[in-house]
This record gives C-alpha cells, structure tokens and sequence, in this order.
C-alpha cells in the first residue's frame, strides 16, 4: 500500500496561549511544537500498521518552513519511510490542502491520513478539501480501519452507536482517538531517521480563502465550589441559577 | 500515584545548546517513563524489586550503552545524548538509572574500552539489547573508598584463572547474566574479568533492608574458586586506573541523574505550591515558600550549565577526572537539599508516596555515598587544586 499521511505542528498543550498584531496571529514566542496528536499518534501509526502487515511504503507531508523539520524527524523515527516538506510559511486551510492535493495527485497513493484535526485551529477541513481536490471519497472521524483485500471497511463512532462503511480504491480518511495506539519512537527509529529522505518542494501559488479577523481567548475558569454532599439541594439550585445548565 | 505531570524546566533556555536529536532523544525517554515507569515505580519502591519487565523497553530508548559504537549494538551518540537519557531516568528514579548506568558506563564501557574483539562481539550486542544484564564488581566489604586495597584476587592455573573472593554493594548482582569483575593477580595488579552466571562457585546473594534504591537490585558477588576461562580477562589496561575510568563515565551520568531528581523534586513543589491554598492565598504567595522555590531552579540552573559544559568537555575527550567529581559532588548535593526543601513545601503531603519527592530524598542517600562519597570527591577536587593528597 503506498500511504500518504498529513502530518502538521501543533504547540505543546502547556504552552502558554497568546496573540500579537491586534489579536489576529498567535503569539509563537516561547512556544514548543509537537506533531499534531491526531496525525501522530492515530493517523501516522495506523498508516505504519498498514504497512507492516500489508507492505508497502509510508510518506509524511506537511507544508511549512524548515523550522517544521523536528516534527517530521519524529514522524521518521516513529517509522514513516520518507518525508516530503512543502516550503511554505502555513496559509490557511485551503492554501494547505492544495499544496498537499498538488503533490499527491500524480503520487498514485491508495491511501491519504490525516488527524481529524489539529489541536490548535481545530478547522477539520484539510482532509475533506484534499478529498474534493482529489475526486477522492472521504472518509471522517474514523475510529478503526481495516484492510478486506481491497476492500476498506471503517468505523466512525456516531451519536449513540457505530457507523460502519466500506470504500474501494483510494480514499482520504481523517483519524479520530482509537484509530491505532500512540507509538514511542525507540533508539534504532531515531537513528535511522537521521538518513531517511526528507525532500523539500516548492509551493504552488494559491491565494488564501480566509482571513483572520481576531482570536480571543476563552473566559478564565472560575473558582471551583465545593457542596456539602449531604445538601444534594444546594448542588441543584446552583446548576440552576448559577450555572444554568439545568 | 498521582499523573506523572511532570514538565523540565530550562530556565537558562539551555535547550538551544541541543541539537533536534537531542531533544527527541531526551523526549522520548520522558514519554516511555510518563507511559511505562511512571504508573509503576511507587510499587516498585515499595516491593523492593527492580521491575525487570522494563529492561526491553530500557534497551529500546537507548538506555544500554548509548554512546557505544553502533558495531557493537549501541547506539554511537555522544556524552550529552548519554546525559540526557540519565537525567531523564533519574527524574523518575535514581534506581531506574542506576541499572542503566551501570550496564552502560560499568560493565559495557570496560569491554568496549579493555576488551578483545571476540569479547566486545560476544557481550556488546547482548548488552544493549538487554538480552545480558550485567553489573560491577569493585567494591568490597573492608574497601569502599580505598578499592586499591582490595583482596579478590586470581591465580594463574595454566588453562584457567582461579577467582576468589567477595564484592558487596553491586547494583543489578541478584539477576545479572555476567559481572565485570576486578581483582588482583598474583603480583597484586588490578585486572578486570567477565564472570558469568553459572560458573561454578559464583553466587550473587541479594542484600535486603536497604531504605534506598528500593527499585534497584543489589546484591553481592561471592567467588569460591571460581574458575574464569582466560580468555574472560579484560588485556587493555590494568591497574586502579582501569576501573577508575569506568566510573569516571559512571559519575558524569550521575551528574546529569541527579539534575532530573532535582528537576522532579521542583517540579511537584512548583505546582503543589500554585494550587495549594492556605490563609487564602496559593501557598507560592508567600515570601518563605518563593524562596525556597526560587533557590532550587537557581541551584538547578546552575547545575545544568555545569553539566553541560562537562559534556562537551567528554565530547572532546578532555573532561578530566577532578572535572567529573566535582559535578557528580555538587550536583547529588544539590539534588538532595532540593528534595529536603520540596518535602518541606508539600507539607505531610510530602511524606506520602502519592508523590514522588521522599523517594528520591531516599534514593539521593545512596547516590550521594556510591561511585565516590561526597567527602572523597572534595578530595578529589582538594588534591587537584593543591597538589596534596589528603586521602591517607
């Protein structure tokens, strides 16, 4: 199987959130990147276990400057087999999956992953634009993925149940928790990753669809209360009139 | 135990000085800690038995042998890689750090550096896949600080050396497949043997009661008429100074060890000390306890430029024996009144073992007398900058 899997940076959870020009960048200063959890731990992983039972050949993408190129390192070391990084500062959504669509459409990969999202921007939308771009089903959210021939059969987890689908031919599929377990890179991973091919390639020009008009950070948590478990009454008339969620 | 949240803390932004594969090197042991050791280590501590199920995954971060040559199975990187890793260890346990130490800087430096290419290809592989643990016969009974006065010893036999004696203290003894072991011959020179689990005449008694290193296995090594194959003999030095070297690796990685229990130590106090509420206020609002806080990171901080440096110095081959003492010295003390002062912070939280900080105040106890007590190393340092030997 010859699998593409989307790999982006996204800060490390304690990082401390913060904007600069006028609330519509965010603030990079002091911030350490990770690859993005849904990409590395699910969508990567699962894109390696495919290609340890099925055989065939893993390759990361991600578009981005060069300061991108510890986190596909790690991508490398985990087990992908090359790396390919399109050089360009991250536009939006849009800007991003044409580049990723652009690469890939003469690459002939049976198989695109991605993360369902990444933890900073939480959009979602890569995946399904590079499907669209592709004239590729797409195949969201997924929680488990398993190879019948060339059958691919799929779960997503839906409001209340499981929805299981089955697609033929290449797909786009974005990686939900449970689709593969996180791998730790060990010392024999690390040391080939030092020789394993990372080709950089130029961008396409694209215009960017979105615009940011500002961020804001979400309202600081209040004060946790504590109710005296033998008045159960107080707890309901705070959730009432307090809260308001009841 | 509590979520290991723990987090480093690089004041100095010190990282800058590491390369991308330093990082990954250092992150990656953090994460197989916080996902395997982490969940285990309290009960570990608590049971007194080394957990040997974590040896497989030890050789898989690199923890055997780090900066021996990939030829002979390990991993070739340099002396801060090797730091980092012992640092990352010992953030969780000094007796997590001590097995990989011992088998990296005790029993697989020696044969790489002393050994024959047969022995280096027999053992070296083994060793740092975990498939051979091993450990380090030096100290004995009546010869702690002075190992020169030693009396283990050998005796030509023609076909076969005839090995005597007893070793006391050794880290891994109860369960390890072989023993770098130093004796004297018959001239009363120090020679490194490789003694394997089985010859006849070779046991390895466990030593209980210990309220340190409970994670850690220790044992000794006791030799009736042991017969040792000569080719088992290490012929690239001899000599005290051939054992001394070994534990010259072993005291750098002790150095950075002890940065990562300190690290710990603030870490947990840190955060107790923000959440933790009194006179309605977090506890981290009062003068007494920033104090406290703010001297650890200090001593943390300077400790890790120490290090560091001592790191490159390894790196080209010129930290010196004084050097290595001097950080293994300051560093484990530094390591131990950090511990003390975090203890404080938590209040009689700090006793309990839902956190980690009366653990390592207890394993710093041996970290703090093994591989040269405090009192030699200022010797050390002493008879360096004066050129006068205090030592007898």
């Amino acid at each position: 199987m010859k699998i593409l899997v989307c790999i982006s940076k996204a800060p490390d959870t304690t990082s401390r959130i913060a904007f600069t020009d006028n609330n519509t960048k965010f603030d990079e200063n002091g911030v350490q990147y990770i690859v993005n959890p849904y990409d590395e731990w699910y969508a990567l992983v699962k894109g390696i276990e495919l290609k340890e039972t099925l055989g065939g050949n893993v390759t990361t993408i991600t578009v981005g400057g060069s300061d991108n190129e510890p986190i596909i390192r790690k991508a490398l070391a985990i087990g992908a087999d090359d790396a390919v990084r399109v050089d360009l500062e991250t536009g939006d959504s849009f800007v991003v999956a044409s580049q990723i669509a652009a690469y890939a459409k003469d690459q002939g990969f049976d198989l695109i992953l991605c993360g369902k999202e990444t933890i900073n921007y939480n959009s979602s939308l890569v995946g399904g634009m590079v499907a669209e771009m592709l004239n590729m089903p797409y195949l969201s959210l997924a929680t488990s993925l398993t190879m019948e021939g060339s059958t691919a059969v799929i779960e997503r987890e839906v409001q209340g149940g499981v929805e299981v689908l089955e697609v033929t031919g290449p797909f786009v599929l974005s990686a939900a928790k449970g689709l593969a377990e996180q791998r730790i890179p060990n010392m024999r991973g690390i040391m080939a990753a030092r020789t394993k091919p990372l080709n950089v390639i130029a961008a396409i020009s694209v215009d960017q669809t979105a615009e940011i008009v500002s961020y804001t950070l979400p309202a600081p948590k209040g004060a946790c209360k504590y109710v005296d478990a033998d008045h159960p009454e107080e707890l309901i008339r705070l959730l009432h009139e307090d809260a308001k969620v009841i | 135990m509590r979520t290991d949240l723990y987090q480093g803390h690089d004041y100095y932004l010190m990282d800058e000085w590491l390369t991308e594969e330093h990082k990954l090197i250092r992150d990656t042991a953090r994460a197989w800690i916080k996902k395997e050791v982490s969940p285990i280590i309290e009960e570990a501590f608590e049971q007194g038995k080394f957990p040997k199920h974590l040896i497989k995954g030890l050789a898989e971060i690199g923890g055997f042998g780090p900066y021996i040559p990939e030829q002979y199975g390990g991993a070739g990187l340099d002396q801060i890689s090797y730091g980092l890793l012992m640092q990352e260890l010992e953030r969780c346990d000094s007796g997590l750090r001590s097995t990989s130490s011992v088998q990296s800087s005790l029993v697989m430096y020696p044969i790489w550096k002393y050994g024959t290419e047969e022995q280096r290809m027999k053992y070296l592989p083994k060793l740092a896949a975990g498939e051979f643990v091993g450990c380090f016969g030096l100290t004995e009974p009546d010869h702690g600080s002075n190992p020169g006065g030693m009396i283990t010893n050998f005796k030509d036999m023609g076909d076969h050396y005839l090995l005597n004696g007893a070793k006391m203290w050794i880290s891994n003894a109860p369960f390890a497949d072989i023993a770098v072991v130093w004796a004297k011959d018959e001239t009363g020179r120090i020679h490194g043997l490789v003694v394997e689990r089985g010859m006849e005449g070779f046991t390895t008694p466990t030593m209980t009661g210990k309220w340190s290193l409970r994670a850690s296995d220790t044992g000794e090594l006791i030799f009736d008429n042991v017969k040792v194959p000569k080719e088992n003999l290490l012929p690239g030095r001899s000599g005290l100074g051939a054992p001394l070297s070994c534990l010259d690796s072993a005291r750098y990685g002790i150095a950075w060890g002890a940065i990562g229990a300190a690290l710990d130590c603030y870490d947990v106090a840190l955060r107790y000390a923000k959440e933790r509420q009194q006179f309605g206020r977090p506890i981290a609002a009062f003068q007494l306890q920033q104090k406290k806080l703010a001297e650890m990171i200090t001593e943390i901080t300077k400790a890790q430029l120490l290090t560091y440096r001592l790191g490159q110095l390894r790196n080209d081959g010129r930290a010196t024996s004084a050097q290595i003492s001097m950080a293994k010295r300051n560093n484990v003390d530094m390591a131990i009144h950090i511990a003390r002062e975090a203890r404080q912070i938590l209040g009689g939280m700090g006793i309990i073992n839902e956190y980690p900080i009366m653990r390592h105040m207890m394993n710093l106890e041996s970290v703090i007398t093994y591989e040269g007590t405090h009192d030699i190393h200022l010797l050390i340092t002493g008879m360096d900058i004066t050129g006068e030997n205090a030592f007898s």
